[in-house]
């Protein structure tokens, strides 16, 4: 099965490399003009939510037409002799929840670090919010964004209304008292804020840390793991508050080890192992990276399966899975499945199911970062 | 660039709150001033009158010298070690507002305990202390160095404490150092105090510019040693 898969994705390769003409970016990147299509909707968490988060407005000034929320050209990070990222280049749009994904020690939360101003890049350039990551440009970046850390980082002896008065003043809130209790609303806290930070759980603590990184109105928020540690509750209203966000105009920036998370929420995603792997839809990223298969299963394995699959329109190959499973490399589902299943049938298979192979985004992810370690060991 | 006084403000702010929730903040700050405010009490109640004038109150010059620097020292590194300087980093804040923030933060509660420790004595020796002995301790002179010196010594600690806070990557390693920083101050202050070097108009003005000096000093030092990225990734 193994060596199916890697012989598919050689195959898709090859005919890609040969059909398209993309520019020249990071090595597996795709185009950087990549936007998502704005009539398709990006996937929603199904049934009625128990609960509804909303999130404090966002102001006009905040979403800057024209220009990309993020756009990210050949930047690197090197501490001494590591290289923490090399040559990343993506963009990303106002509106867009982008997906960061990577194994630990890839550079996610240093490219984090980077955009929010507090590394400095060892070379490339990038914009944030409409402004260049320049030195100088450094707080007038940061009051235009937000960036939530993986750890919540709070003053523990404080009560959770004094942590956020005091980041409302740092982020020069016009509204303190209203923006403190908007954000605390936002994530369902309003009862504790007089509560010692100390006494929260883990998950509360995180919902204060997200309350504090909405204190500023933002229009890119950099949100680094905001559902670990949190319950499956805690974090489905994470994730409704990232869709509120969304649709709100803010751009959030999201860092997850939570793939099914990434491919729930995101727009696109990019895979990073200390240089970009790849970028794009998730659906775009399961095509670009398996070709087309069908799997079947039968009740007796096949005695001549080469006379079955073999020149059946639509069909590249095929490859056993087990006793009685074939799995079948096909370059268009539409026409191979019902001549598979024709065949079959005329064959005098039992035939238990055919259906088209589905590849999450954590196969992708996987694949990739096999590949590095593959790679490496070479 | 201008200094924001509302991000001043509300480091300051957070800062004293802390305290107020912190009880051995408190009482290290407490504990200081008593071994400096004992001694002088006991010695000034034991001396006979018509010794000659004494400039052993500036002996509490030591108290603004000693106090600033544990808190300073705890500044920065308590919060990296606590987690909660990135998420401050990440707002517009200025370094050179942050520090102010810091400095301020240490600075009024030491001047408030160093001048109400002064006060204390000074009242303990009109009220009880022999007339005579009273009018050789207190004078105007060294009423006006402790008012004048005691920022400036405050001052010089907590940059000290700030900058050695901002480069090391522990708590206790950096309030043992910023104890031992303000030791030179506290040594000169006693030497003067118990009459090693004689107390003078001349030694004063001295005294007063160089400290000057060095607070200028000691806030660029600390301004250039406060780096987001050295403290935020922990690199060198």
């Amino acid at each position: 099965m193994y060596h199916l898969i890697r012989w598919l994705i050689r195959k898709w390769r090859s005919r890609s490399a040969a059909q398209t003409s993309a520019p020249a970016q990071t090595p597996g990147a795709a185009p950087l003009t990549d936007e998502p299509a704005p009539d398709e909707p990006a996937p929603r968490p199904a049934g009625p939510p128990a609960r509804r988060l909303t999130s404090p407005p966002v102001s006009a000034e905040s979403k800057i037409s024209g220009a990309p929320a993020l756009s990210v050209d050949g930047l690197t990070k090197r501490f001494g002799d590591r290289v923490a990222f090399q040559d990343l280049s993506f963009e990303v749009g106002y509106g867009e929840v982008f997906g960061f994904l990577g194994p630990n020690g890839a550079g996610k939360t240093t490219t984090v670090r980077t955009l929010g101003t507090l590394f400095a890049p060892t070379s490339g350039s990038a914009s944030v919010a409409g402004l260049p990551l320049t030195r100088g440009n450094g707080a007038e970046i940061r009051r235009r964004i937000s960036i939530m850390p993986e750890s919540p980082g709070l003053y523990l002896r404080l009560s959770v209304a004094e942590n956020l008065e005091c980041f409302a003043d740092l982020y020069d809130a016009p509204d303190p008292r209203g923006q403190i209790d908007r954000a605390l609303r936002a994530v369902h806290l309003t009862d504790r804020a007089q509560d010692p930070c100390g006494a929260l759980s883990k998950g509360l603590r995180q919902r204060v840390a997200l309350a504090r990184a909405l204190l500023s109105d933002p229009a890119v928020l950099f949100l680094d793991e905001p559902t670990a540690g949190l319950d499956p509750v805690a974090a489905r209203d994470v994730h409704e508050l990232i869709d509120d966000l969304r649709q709100r105009g803010v751009t959030i920036f999201l860092t997850t080890h939570r793939l099914e998370e990434a491919e729930r929420l995101c727009d696109r995603v990019a895979i990073l192992n200390r240089t970009l792997r790849i970028v794009g839809r998730p659906e775009e990223l399961r095509e670009q990276m398996f070709a087309k298969s069908l799997t079947v299963r039968t009740r007796e394995p096949l005695p001549e399966p080469d006379q079955v699959f073999g020149g059946l329109p639509a069909v590249d190959g095929w490859q056993a899975d087990g006793a009685h499973g074939y799995v079948i490399a096909v370059s268009d589902t539409q026409i191979a499945a019902p001549a598979v299943t024709r065949a079959l049938v005329q064959a005098g298979a039992d035939v238990l199911s055919v259906g088209e192979s589905r590849h999450s985004l954590e196969d992708v992810y996987l694949e990739l970062i096999d590949e590095d370690e593959e790679a490496g060991r070479r | 660039m201008s200094i924001s006084r509302r991000h001043v403000r509300a480091i300051f702010r957070k800062e004293l709150r802390e305290y107020r929730h912190n009880g051995s903040i408190v009482w290290t700050m407490a504990v200081i001033p008593l071994i400096f405010l004992l001694p002088a009490l006991i010695h000034i109640f034991g001396v006979a009158a018509g010794s000659g004038p004494s400039d052993l109150l500036l002996y509490m010059l030591g108290i603004p010298a000693l106090v600033p620097s544990v808190v300073a020292a705890y500044s920065v590194v308590g919060e990296r070690q606590q987690g909660t300087l990135e998420p401050v980093l990440t707002t517009p804040v200025r370094r050179e507002e942050f520090l102010l923030g810091k400095g301020l933060a240490a600075l009024v509660p030491s001047l408030a305990i160093a001048y109400g420790v002064y006060a204390v004595v000074v009242a303990c020796v009109e009220l009880f202390a022999d007339p005579g002995v009273a009018s050789e301790v207190v004078r105007w002179p060294e009423v006006l160095a402790q008012l004048l010196f005691t920022p400036l010594l405050a001052g010089w600690s907590i940059w000290v404490g700030i900058a050695i806070s901002t480069r090391v990557g522990e708590v206790r390693v950096a309030q043992q150092l910023g104890a031992l920083a303000s030791f030179p101050s506290v040594l000169v202050t006693a030497l003067i105090a118990f009459g090693a070097i004689p107390a003078s108009l001349g030694l004063a003005i001295a005294c007063a510019v160089l400290l000057l000096l060095l607070n200028g000093l000691g806030w660029r030092v600390t301004l250039a040693a406060f780096q987001r990225e050295r403290l935020i990734s922990g690199t060198r």
